[in-house]
């Protein structure tokens, strides 16, 4: 996922959970039915799991641009070298 | 929110937490429920009141017990634990509870009864003080929730005596 798409499930999960959690609540009040407000609650978490974990193509709307290949090879990385370091410490 | 595991981790623990919340509001919604129970109980019989070897009397009695605890159970209701206790003063304690009868009801249809039995534990006194004793009959019962604190009460049911001699 994208950044974005990162910020949108979150937000999606805390929201889910919590509308499941009161539906569940007040049909199983209303109902006055314990096994109900679980079975429901329990529900609620198992839709949120499937829309909010896996890699869906809406959370990737906005892609990181990733810096191209050959900009890269412009600026090699330096390379390292033993013995120079070897004397730096040996001044300080 | 960086791979599966993360995004799974955070909505488990939201998901538990958020269980724990909906527990706490169930049992507290316990509060608000009305609650009438009645009990009445009576002595059909004395059927024997004897002294036993090492010297503490012992008595066995037949039981008439009607209670209707119905009112006791909510939504957030397992069960109901109900006993019988004879209650009564001596020189050497203050209060002396004796267990009669106890039972579990496990749903509210059961918790209108009506049972005749004989005591199902003994009523065994520490000493030879009962002859001529007066005792309450008390109905106690503990309401055990699904979740949240158990709570207990009881009906206090006074003028019992046992007679004044052995037979």
């Amino acid at each position: 996922m994208d950044w974005q798409g990162q910020k949108l499930a979150e937000q999606l999960m805390q929201i889910l959970l919590l509308i499941a959690a009161v539906m569940a609540f007040v049909v199983g009040y209303a109902t006055a039915s314990f096994r109900t407000m679980m079975l429901i609650y329990a529900g609620g978490v198992v839709l949120t799991t499937l829309i909010t974990i896996p890699n869906w193509p809406c959370f990737n709307r906005h892609p990181l641009k990733w810096l191209d290949p050959s900009e890269a090879e412009k600026y090699p990385k330096p390379e390292v070298v033993a013995v120079s370091s070897k004397k730096k410490s040996s001044k300080k | 929110m960086h791979s599966f595991g993360y995004r799974a981790n955070a909505l488990l623990t939201f998901a538990v937490t958020i269980l724990a919340f909906i527990c706490a509001i169930a049992s507290f919604s316990d509060k608000f429920s009305n609650q009438t129970p009645s009990a009445q109980i009576q002595i059909l019989n004395i059927n024997w009141f004897q002294k036993q070897p090492h010297g503490n009397d012992e008595v066995s009695l037949t039981l008439n017990v009607t209670a209707d605890l119905q009112s006791l159970f909510t939504w957030n209701t397992k069960q109901v634990f109900a006993f019988v206790a004879a209650e009564y003063e001596t020189s050497k304690n203050a209060l002396n509870q004796v267990s009669l009868w106890d039972a579990i009801i496990p749903e509210k249809e059961h918790a209108k009864f009506w049972i005749q039995i004989s005591n199902k534990y003994r009523f065994i006194d520490q000493g030879h003080n009962l002859r001529g004793k007066d005792f309450n009959l008390t109905l106690h019962w503990h309401v055990m929730p699904k979740t949240g604190k158990m709570f207990a009460d009881k009906i206090v049911m006074s003028g019992y005596q046992l007679p004044n001699a052995y037979r």
